[in-house]
């Protein structure tokens, strides 16, 4: 099992009412997977949309990337620096 | 190094990074706080940051920028807090020998954080109500207003 570390920001922390949790996945589970993981704990996180942006690790990443133990998922909304 | 700030940006000392005796032309990029109209009424912009991933983010956008043109010095700062009308948000600053490059390398960084940034804004309005601005669709009312 792995332990992924999970923050929020925004919007989206402000429809799951949290900025950060953690989630035990099995190994080799996805981003995906702990964003699954994530609708089951907190139930704001059910208003997330079905595919939002994600980063692993401080970069972007696809929903179909493997997460390993201690790494940091983030969920973010539609960017809108500058 | 940080590339975030919660002060008004220092646009001298940005450009003090950059500014050399081979610098022929420099590129000056601010990107400014806007009221939004008579039926906006928009006071002030609050961003708030992926802190960490917007700083490692602006690191990679200005090593693509020096691989891209090599010969231009690039510096950026982006702000995070409340941002009142007028005051910048965003500033980037582009040096280099000609100013062809200047304003490409200039341009290229901008654009790469409109794609790239982890930053968020929600529009504050002298009625007191706010508003996340959703790039993806409407403008979505903030739990807080």
């Amino acid at each position: 099992m792995a332990t992924v570390h999970v923050r929020f920001f925004a919007r989206y922390a402000e429809l799951t009412g949290t900025d950060t949790t953690a989630v035990t996945v099995p190994v080799n589970a996805t981003v995906s997977d702990v964003l699954h993981y994530v609708r089951d704990i907190i139930p704001g996180a059910t208003t997330l949309p079905p595919r939002p942006l994600a980063a692993l690790n401080l970069r972007q990443v696809q929903l179909t990337a493997t997460v390993r133990d201690g790494d940091e998922v983030a969920f973010l909304p539609p960017l809108a620096g500058g | 190094m940080t590339f975030l700030t919660a002060h008004p940006i220092a646009l001298d000392a940005l450009l003090a990074e950059v500014q050399g005796p081979d610098a022929g032309g420099t590129c000056v990029f601010l990107g400014t706080v806007r009221s939004g109209g008579e039926d906006d009424d928009i006071i002030a912009i609050e961003y708030s940051a992926y802190d960490a991933m917007a700083d490692a983010e602006l690191g990679r956008i200005l090593a693509d920028a020096h691989a891209r043109w090599p010969a231009a010095r690039v510096a950026v700062r982006h702000r995070v807090g409340r941002v009142p009308v007028s005051e910048a948000s965003i500033a980037i600053v582009a040096a280099a020998a000609h100013r062809a490059e200047a304003f490409e390398a200039c341009r290229d960084v901008i654009e790469a954080v409109k794609q790239r940034l982890p930053v968020w804004k929600k529009e504050l309005r002298r009625d007191g109500t706010a508003t996340w601005v959703d790039l993806s669709g409407e403008p979505v009312p903030a739990r807080d207003s």
